[in-house]
């Protein structure tokens, strides 16, 4: 079995896991209206690292002052060191191995490539960079699946621990905003001016955030190494429909749910204490999303989007969302969705409004993005009990 | 360990030089300019389908090669494919359609952000055009890597047959960067057929030959 040995948040709400989860507890965000920001000419709302706190935390950790990295490798780097320090292991050992969701990478020097080498916007340089500051030698695998990546890059990961390839994997989602991305989703017409409200009657639109965040997955066997909570199943689905828009009937999330959970003997349903969604805000996701849980069976579970505190920070939506809702998990507390207030979906689903409890054992985590890809991701606490109980096989 | 084969079908090779099917070229290229050469190809296997027009050249290449391989192992597009899956990687990412959009942005005085330019800026867009014109309803997934390496290919593949519930495969490496096409594409089958069986090592052949 798979399951998550330590992890890391890098966003505008904290460096550490901790520090997020302090943040999102006293109902903060980290959303910002920016009227003049990277020289565009309409104003925008987002959620921006500060490049100062940035430096400053890198320059600590790396005495190597030669060394130059763009933005998007030190927020990663950063956020991969805390979680493998937390993890104790030999992130250098061929045992490794490194696993980068980005979706535009270092897109920023397409503009101007300020002395960096023209290699350097290659996705796949990032990543050997951010792998070889760690003296990882393995070849990085880079998985680039639009919104989903972050969940993509955790079900390959799952796949290389389980056939033995590797004991452990770094997954590191991470993205940046620039004036490529904001202006690209400003003419789609796909960003709100203000805070973003996810599943509600009158959301109009997403915003953007940035963030890394990682977690080191191991493979665990006889309980070593320890782990809080497992991958119970994943799986990725397009729905063969349209690039930029998502299925009215949901196709694609409600196969990938039913393929997640299809190798467990026992239903599910009522182990799931909450359904992560994606939750952009945008009138089409979340009329999709609702379409999806009525669909599944989940209409009256508790669900919940993070957007309204983090933005939708694309490649490590993911992984983000996953750290945040395994906390959520071990604590048996739901958060509210910010932003949220009168329901106003095609389907009526459960979204949750305030903190709330649940010691039920298992969470659902959905993601769908451009190119018609969707993902849907079990997650459960490290019962054995109940792992015993769900996974016997048919 | 027995060593890993791919059940292939059918095989697409795109180049510069020219197009190979199943290792017969069947086209070669007479131009000097890529737009030429990548309509060429679409008259050539007589393809008929208006959102090719839209599409940037990355998914252009891919989906005239994803056509040929269907074509030759004799699929219809119309069938509703669910035990079927996309698999693409490639090296320069979406970085060919990332240009195109930055020159839009690029100066102030000159700003025109295109939202049928943006939409292409995501590498995995081209496993997205596939699975539409093929009606692909598994596993879509897009890798980077520097180089094709036909032994992580091999896994891949092998992995998503192993964990998901695919029977059938469209595999590629579909790279476009600064006007060179470089394109393998597969249709995989999870069970022994009579077709070829690739071990890693002929596969890589495949690949270096018809460079």
């Amino acid at each position: 079995m798979v399951g998550i040995i330590a992890d890391n948040i890098v966003s505008p709400l904290g460096f550490t896991t901790e520090e997020n989860w302090q943040s999102l507890l006293s109902g903060r965000s980290g959303l910002h209206r920016y009227s003049q920001g990277f020289h565009l000419p309409e104003a925008f709302c987002a959620s921006l690292i500060a490049n100062e706190k940035i430096e400053s935390y890198f320059s600590q950790l790396s005495d190597n002052k030669e060394d130059r990295y763009t933005k998007v490798e030190q927020i990663a780097i950063l956020s991969a060191a805390d979680a493998i320090h937390r993890s104790g292991i030999d992130a250098a050992s061929e045992d490794v191995l490194f696993v980068l969701s980005t979706t535009k990478g270092n897109v920023e020097l397409l503009q101007d490539l300020r002395g960096f080498e023209a290699e350097r916007p290659y996705l796949w340089r990032s990543a050997q960079l951010i792998a070889q500051f760690f003296g990882n030698q393995n070849e990085p695998v880079v998985v680039s699946n639009a919104c989903i990546s972050g969940c993509a890059a955790q079900v390959v990961a799952q796949r290389l621990l389980e056939t033995h390839r590797y004991r452990y994997a770094v997954v590191i989602g991470a993205d940046v905003l620039s004036k490529f991305v904001i202006s690209g989703f400003q003419s789609f017409k796909a960003l709100s001016p203000a805070e973003c409200q996810p599943f509600d009657a009158d959301r109009c639109g997403l915003n953007l955030g940035e963030a890394a965040a990682t977690v080191v997955l191991a493979r665990c066997e006889d309980g070593e190494p320890k782990s809080d909570v497992c991958m119970l199943g994943g799986a990725l689905c397009n729905d063969a429909n349209h690039i930029s828009a998502p299925s009215r009937t949901a196709e694609g999330l409600v196969s990938a749910f039913t393929q997640a959970v299809s190798h467990l003997e026992n239903t599910v349903l009522q182990d799931v204490a909450f359904v992560n969604a994606h939750g952009t805000a945008t009138r089409y996701n979340d009329d999709m999303e609702s379409v999806a849980l009525a669909r599944l069976g989940l209409a009256d579970v508790p669900v919940n989007s993070l957007k309204g505190y983090f933005g939708h920070t694309l490649g490590a939506a993911g992984v983000l969302e996953t750290i945040i809702s395994s906390r959520e998990l071990l604590q048996g507390t739901i958060l509210p969705t910010r932003g949220f207030q009168t329901p106003g979906t095609v389907e009526e689903i459960a979204v949750c409004q305030k903190l709330s409890r649940s010691d039920k054992p298992c969470f659902v985590k959905l993601i769908s993005g451009f190119g018609g890809s969707n993902a849907a991701l079990l997650f459960a606490k490290n019962d054995e009990f109940f792992l015993r109980n769900i996974k016997s096989e048919k | 360990m027995e060593e890993k084969k791919l059940y292939v079908l059918s095989y697409v090779r795109l180049t510069d030089r020219c197009l190979i099917v199943d290792g017969n070229v069947v086209l070669e290229n007479t131009y000097d300019d890529t737009k030429q050469w990548i309509s060429s190809i679409y008259k050539n296997i007589g393809m008929d389908y208006p959102k090719f027009f839209k599409m940037d050249r990355l998914c252009k290449v891919g989906t005239l090669c994803a056509e040929a391989a269907m074509r030759k192992s004799g699929f219809q597009n119309d069938d509703i494919k669910k035990n079927w899956a996309v698999i693409c990687a490639n090296s320069a990412g979406s970085l060919d359609d990332d240009r195109s959009y930055q020159e839009t942005i690029q100066h102030d005085d000159n700003y025109f952000p295109s939202p049928s330019v943006f939409v292409y800026t995501l590498a995995n867009i081209v496993t997205g055009e596939i699975a539409i014109r093929h009606k692909i309803q598994g596993e879509s997934s897009c890798y980077v890597a520097q180089k094709f390496d036909a032994n992580a290919f091999i896994n891949a593949v092998s992995d998503l047959f192993l964990f998901t519930s695919a029977e059938y495969a469209l595999a590629g490496w579909v790279d476009y960067d600064s006007a060179h096409c470089d394109v393998l594409m597969l249709v995989v089958s999870k069970k022994s057929t009579n077709s070829e069986a690739m071990t890693s090592h002929e596969l890589s052949n495949v690949y270096a030959k018809q460079r």
